[in-house]
């Protein structure tokens, strides 16, 4: 290819521009800025109890569930039934150890199954139908969660000893040199990492964000375009069923109490990452750092002891700043 | 006559790169003043100046002796000054009342009083549409007159068309241009930005040339010709612009339409197309070529017919069904369907066959990814940054290229051309058509639509002419002239102008 940019191309946009390394770092910028904030502000913030706290929190609430997230976006869709998702994992979790008897492999295979069948249902309507994604998830929201409190009853189901591995799961670390990582991170670390691989050096990933940018053009160049969109939605709602998982083996209790809300804390993690709910726009990293500052922002909160109630008027306060700082660029661009 | 808005000194960079330089444009009442220029020149940007669209870096405009600036698009239009796209801005859900009074509705609508009001507008303009249907169900060329119809609707001095003709049949351009020459004769100052240099001569009394965000000097149609203009533009004649043919000795067949219907818009088409052979498809906007395209390519499903590749018929159900049996799509509208912009290059040439430049797990190839691509883009002589560089960073003619990129990779053995050079700047247009003769002297079976009578004849072994939904007849080199093409592309048509 030729190096040479002609006057023709004189109107072409070759130039280091602010708006776009805001765009690549603001979410990284807006972590270290909230960390140092709350070093300074809080002596317990950085030790190493307080930070493994925090991804544990992350681990099991936005964590892993903003990777389904982010895939869905990529494609310009939205997934609002993780949270409701997250209680039928959990659910599901404890009542096939602790009352249909199986062991624990077969019961998360089956709770897998539970989760991919669910983003199937919201994928084929959104990919073959033609629904609205917002609004055939917000119908996804609604039964899983229904299934989730039909099936425990409204009751939180204890794991019993049969779901003792699983409770070590959630509980339990991994030993690395000193360093006790517990395995709820360990999962969330290994999740993202391959989320990374799969959506910079893959088919898949390409075309996922291929579609979010322009769809017509990809059905046009031959691709088939709605299996890309169900197999989206299998991986949110499969992955959000993991997330219910964690949250049993946390607590060991599956319930149907799990998850409330989630799906906007979610949503937030993956849009302060930087991607766009226009689709096409996204990365694994800004995401992991975006559900990683919705997670230290609750920290913060409960370390200075602001009461709960309070809490969530912050919360938004905060991501309304994270967002103006991601977007300031393009409103000076002008 | 003097100048109702005058810009001095106009420098406008983005990022290193000056858009305009330096610029003076005088724009006096009353007239007809073309801007030309290849894409890039600088047009579209001085415009949005003009228009409040973009705030310049220095120089001022002055309206009537006052020395104004405009901080965003508002301001423009309280003065008097009203852009008409190329991409009509209206918004598709709306009554065609509602968009030509958008911005100025008042709390409490009167819908018979807005309706009458916005009917006035239109029949002023010679048209007859009904104001209360919904704006997104006309015709490109009704949607054109909505959109004058609003600018005429508040007290506008000046109406800058930027490509108003180029998605316009003949027909609905020649009445848009007696549309231009009424507001003309009410005082109104007009910009007319096009490609069409026939056109631009025909209409025009002033016709500024840009280049390299300067303007390079202004002429009049009774002092120069268009070869000059062309010169002005970008230093070649018009008689180099159109490849030699590459002697029609077509080989074995390899599509072959039959009967083709679908729905109302496409009426037993029926037609084939050899190896290294170049076909075009001429007719109206509407008559249902698109239709033809895309029905072929299996991006619309049609009713009856027969396709077949090679001699052999196929069951094309989709795109995906298309693309395996070697057929490919340059489709009409470049920004929606074509590209995704906001990908790089590389993404955007490989997409239609991916398979190269994955291995068996769906792993990319990225290295030997970049040689393919950037081997494509020398042999398309693609100007640009880098392989990774957003499509958005081009210019549309090279845009254009890239979506050519990605069926010269496919190697497909049918290709079809849906408006090719539609809004891409002569040189762009030189290089284009030489890559389509290149398809064809590979052997591939090539299918051209075009709107531009000048293209097809330049550029096609032999033109098929449709009208309403039917095949009209077939033109060969010796009968290629605009009066049969015309008299075939209107045949059967019954309209009253």
């Amino acid at each position: 290819m030729t190096a040479s940019v002609s006057g023709t191309e004189s109107e072409s946009k070759q130039r280091f521009d602010l708006g776009a390394a805001i765009q690549q770092y603001g979410t990284l910028g807006i972590f270290l800025i909230l960390v140092v904030a709350a070093a300074i502000w809080s002596d317990s913030f950085l030790s190493s109890r307080n930070i493994l706290n925090v991804l544990r929190q992350v681990a099991s609430a936005a964590g892993i569930m903003s990777v389904g997230m982010l895939f869905v976006i990529l494609t310009r869709g939205i997934d609002l039934s993780v949270g409701s998702i997250q209680a039928l994992g959990s659910v599901l979790i404890a009542y096939f150890i602790a009352t249909s008897g199986y062991s624990a492999p077969a019961a998360i295979v089956l709770v897998l199954l539970a989760g991919a069948m669910c983003g199937l249902t919201t994928g084929f309507f959104v990919a073959y139908v033609g629904l609205p994604p917002f609004v055939i998830s917000l119908a996804m929201m609604a039964i899983a969660r229904g299934f989730s409190l039909i099936i425990s009853a409204g009751q939180p189901i204890p794991l019993t000893d049969a779901g003792s591995s699983i409770a070590a799961f959630g509980t339990g670390s991994l030993e690395l040199g000193g360093l006790s990582l517990p395995w709820p991170v360990v999962l969330m670390f290994i999740v993202f990492a391959i989320a990374g691989v799969v959506l910079n050096y893959t088919r898949f990933g390409r075309v996922v964000k291929a579609i979010g940018s322009n769809e017509e053009a990809v059905r046009l160049s031959g691709i088939a375009v709605p299996r890309y969109l169900v197999v989206v939605y299998v991986i949110s709602g499969m992955l959000a069923a993991v997330a219910g998982i964690i949250a049993t083996s946390r607590t060991a209790v599956g319930s149907a109490q799990v998850g409330i809300g989630a799906e906007l804390n979610v949503i937030a993690a993956v849009v302060i990452g930087g991607a766009s709910l226009m689709g096409g726009r996204g990365g694994v990293i800004n995401t992991f750092l975006g559900a990683m500052i919705m997670g230290i922002i609750g920290n913060i909160m409960n370390l200075a002891g602001v009461p709960g109630y309070q809490q969530q008027v912050y919360t938004g306060l905060i991501i309304i700043v994270a967002m103006l700082l991601q977007y300031g660029s393009k409103i000076l661009r002008r | 006559m003097t100048s109702i808005v005058e810009l001095k000194g106009i420098d406008k960079s983005y990022g290193g790169l000056k858009a305009l330089r330096n610029v003076d444009f005088q724009i006096k009442g009353g007239e007809i003043h073309a801007l030309l220029g290849e894409n890039g020149a600088g047009k579209s940007t001085l415009m949005r100046v003009l228009g409040g669209e973009t705030i310049p870096d220095a120089g001022t405009i002055v309206i009537g002796g006052r020395i104004v600036s405009f901080r965003d698009p508002r301001a423009a239009r309280t003065e008097g000054i009203a852009l008409i796209h190329q991409e009509l801005a209206l918004a598709p859900d709306l009554t065609v009342a509602e968009n030509i009074f958008l911005g100025e509705l008042p709390a409490i609508i009167s819908w018979k009083k807005l309706n009458q009001k916005a009917g006035d507008l239109i029949n002023r303009l010679g048209f007859d549409i009904n104001p209360s249907v919904v704006t997104g169900s006309l015709a490109v060329a009704h949607q054109q007159i909505v959109e004058i119809a609003k600018a005429l609707s508040k007290n506008t001095k000046i109406i800058v068309f930027d490509e108003p003709t180029s998605v316009l049949a003949s027909k609905d351009a020649v009445r848009l241009h007696s549309i231009i020459r009424e507001l003309r004769k009410n005082g109104v100052g007009i910009v007319y930005i096009s490609h069409r240099l026939e056109e631009v001569f025909d209409i025009a009394d002033q016709m500024t040339v840009m280049k390299d965000g300067s303007i390079v000097g202004t002429v009049t149609p009774q002092t120069a010709s268009i070869d000059d203009v062309i010169k002005m533009m970008v230093g070649r004649p018009l008689s180099a612009l159109f490849p030699p043919k590459a002697n029609a000795n077509s080989g074995t067949e390899l599509l072959r339409v039959e009967n083709l219907v679908v729905g109302r818009r496409v009426r037993g088409v029926s037609f084939h197309v050899n190896a290294g052979e170049i076909v075009g498809l001429g007719g109206l906007v509407g008559s249902g070529r698109t239709e033809v395209a895309r029905a072929i390519f299996g991006a619309d499903r049609f009713n009856s017919g027969k396709v077949s590749v090679r001699g052999k018929t196929l069951h094309i159900r989709s795109p995906r069904d298309a693309v395996k049996v070697g057929i490919g799509l340059v489709p009409e509208d470049r920004k929606t369907q074509g590209v995704a912009l906001d990908k790089p290059i590389k993404v955007n040439a490989t997409m239609a066959a991916m398979s190269t430049v994955v291995n068996a797990f769906g792993f990319l190839r990225l290295k030997q990814e970049k040689q393919i691509v950037t081997a494509l883009g020398k042999t398309l002589r693609l100007k640009a940054a880098s392989v990774e560089a957003p499509v958005s960073s081009l210019s549309g003619g090279n845009q254009q290229k890239v979506v050519l990129a990605k069926w010269f990779h496919a190697d497909g053995d049918v290709i079809i051309l849906d408006e090719p050079t539609r809004g891409v700047d002569v040189g762009a247009k030189v290089e284009i058509y030489g890559l389509v003769n290149d398809l064809a002297k590979k052997g591939k079976a090539v299918l051209v639509i075009s709107s531009e009578h000048q293209e097809l004849f330049g550029l096609c072994d032999r033109v098929l002419v449709m009208s309403e939904g039917q095949l009209k007849g077939e033109l060969l080199p010796a009968q290629y002239t605009e009066e049969k093409l015309l008299t075939l592309a209107m045949a059967g048509s019954v309209r009253t102008t």
